[in-house]
């Protein structure tokens, strides 16, 4: 099984309409994982039935019992994420979980109370299964989401056999893009003929090789700017990271979009083609 | 003072590009401090292009082991709710990148074994440009946690200029830590199935936060129109709709504002802002209101 991801560092480069196309050309051979658990979207593209929900608790919150509470004020001054307020009521969203205060507490006041983060589905799609989740508003671990999205689509990988399995990664370089792209085979870097983008390809670059994962670059709406494009591949020359391919600006992406179709089945003739060159090279 | 941020779910959708030209078009008028929290993935800079005069290293705080005092007790992994510490017969293991800086470990240690030093995950940068303060952050790659980088980079504003704060996508913790403490959010969209579901994200997490918020519809002629049907069951205002232009996309990629390129859109950028001031001075009244 060959393990990829696809990521961008900067947001809204086109990553998701381009696993949704792999998925559409893998002809059902693969898993699809949806990293980006905080704003999830490949579902909307390649539909999805429901197979399976599961709680996430990966966090606990303090919670204060004010019967037992002495108001001594050393839960407050210990506190490092400015959680607990004066009158000893504790913010669940500065709550980090470290139990400092639970841990501290004189008068045994405090106990930690596990916390539903979100949840993760697997469900069934046109091109085979799909293994999702939803963090919960506002909270934190989504690396940790990630990584239990991840290991279950691997396990669904081994048992039915399947040629690969494929990662939609979320934007940035922070924790849920690290579980994303820790010990993947290979890498897809979709990125814009942008300052922005440019200067986010650099860092996510960096990132790859910091876990020691080899990326190939796709340029999409290259012809937005010509002169950054230009930048874009003198920079890939320099860096020696292989150009998979150059992908034209096209309504054709939305409009598959709001259809809820992979765009590969919307179209015909070059942009297929070019689609179809960029997933033969990240996938071979 | 006005702390304005700039926030969307979905990345992509033009938040920067939204809050460098509010930014540069307030700075006309007045001293402005542009922050940009989205530190895994800086951008503003790029358009505004400050003269960056200092740069400060932000870090963790990490436990050190003297082995000198440490008796392999264990008390530290106990207390660790993060396991970033392993402790074996005759040495003690730290994961520096599991570990939150909580400090639970140095303070419950018996034998104060244990002392705190930083280790890095970033810079904050700072300069200026005519009227602006500019401020960011800079996550180092392979770093997992930017949280405490953005509260340090919100912790370099002065509090008494009108504040513009980027935000980085999403709405889990980094996006909380930099909208959290901002008098209004403008959230940043696109008329397409992403662009609905991620607002839809977004909007739910501006209201848990009770912060007040508006939209901008970027490339309002693409897609379809469920965003504005969304916006006015949510009675949520549309601050501004930018329809997709070539040119304008073109100019933005070459890293160039567009307020001063296109003079049409200083007045967009206007009505935008007094939309903005006359939604946060109403929500002050109200409040001032219910507390009578």
């Amino acid at each position: 099984m060959k393990k990829m991801t696809v990521i961008s560092g900067k947001g809204g480069t086109g990553k998701t309409s381009l696993v949704g196309a792999f998925a559409s050309l893998a002809g059902g051979d693969l898993i699809l994982v949806d990293g980006d658990v905080d704003a999830a979207n490949l579902s909307l593209i390649t539909g999805s039935d429901l197979l399976e929900t599961h709680e996430f608790y990966a966090s606990k919150v303090a919670k204060i019992d004010r019967e037992k509470c002495s108001a001594c004020g050393l839960c407050i001054d210990l506190c490092r994420f400015e959680a607990i307020s004066k009158e000893y009521l504790v913010d669940p969203i500065n709550c980090e979980g470290c139990s400092f205060c639970a841990h501290a507490c004189p008068d045994g006041a405090v106990s930690m109370l596990d916390k539903t983060s979100g949840q993760w589905y697997v469900s069934n799609t046109t091109y085979g299964k799909l293994v999702h989740a939803r963090l919960g508003i506002a909270e934190e671990n989504s690396g940790k989401l990630v990584t239990t999205i991840r290991n279950r689509a691997q396990e669904l990988a081994e048992v039915s056999g399947k040629k690969y399995l494929l990662i939609d990664g979320p934007p940035g370089i922070g924790c849920p893009v690290i579980a994303s792209l820790a010990g993947v085979d290979a890498a897809l870097i979709v990125t814009e003929p942008s300052v922005s983008g440019i200067h986010d390809l650099e860092r996510v670059v960096a990132l790859c090789r910091y876990f020691e994962v080899s990326p190939v670059v796709c340029i999409n709406r290259y012809d937005l700017a010509e002169t950054q494009t230009s930048r874009i591949e003198d920079y890939c020359l320099k860096e020696r990271v292989p150009l998979a391919g150059k992908l034209p600006f096209n309504r054709s992406f939305v409009e598959a979009m709001v259809r809820g179709k992979p765009v590969t089945e919307w179209i015909d003739g070059s942009l297929l083609k070019e689609i179809n060159v960029v997933w033969e090279i990240l996938s071979k | 003072m006005m702390n304005l941020a700039i926030a969307s779910g979905k990345g992509g959708t033009g938040k920067t590009t939204v809050a460098v030209n509010l930014a540069l078009l307030l700075s006309q008028d007045e001293q402005v401090e542009f922050l940009d929290c989205d530190v895994e993935e800086p951008n503003a800079h790029l358009f505004i292009k400050p003269k960056f005069e200092s740069v400060k290293e932000v870090g963790i705080p990490n436990p050190v082991i003297d082995f000198n005092r440490c008796d392999f007790c264990g008390r530290c992994a106990e207390v660790c709710a993060f396991n970033a510490l392993a402790v074996f017969q005759e040495h003690v293991m730290v994961l520096p990148e599991l570990c939150h800086g909580c400090g639970s470990c140095a303070y419950f240690c018996p034998q104060k074994a244990i002392s705190e030093h930083d280790r890095t995950i970033g810079v904050i940068e700072s300069g200026s440009v005519n009227r602006i303060d500019f401020v960011h952050g800079c996550l180092n790659p392979g770093e997992a946690m930017s949280p405490p980088l953005i509260d340090a980079v919100k912790k370099m504003a002065s509090r008494d200029k009108m504040t513009v704060i980027d935000s980085p996508p999403g709405t889990s913790c980094p996006a909380i830590s930099a909208i959290k403490g901002s008098d209004f959010c403008i959230l940043v969209t696109e008329p397409t199935s992403f662009g609905l579901n991620d607002l839809d994200l977004v909007y739910q997490t501006v209201t848990r936060l009770g912060l007040p918020s508006g939209v901008v519809i970027n490339r309002c002629d693409i897609g379809d129109g469920r965003v504005e049907e969304y916006c006015r069951k949510n009675n949520l205002p549309v601050l501004l709709k930018v329809p997709f232009d070539r040119k304008v996309a073109g100019l933005c990629a070459c890293g160039e504002p567009v307020i001063f390129k296109f003079p049409a859109w200083q007045k967009n950028f206007k009505q935008l802002y007094d939309q903005v001031r006359i939604l946060v001075e109403g929500a002050v009244y109200n409040e001032k209101n219910d507390s009578y």
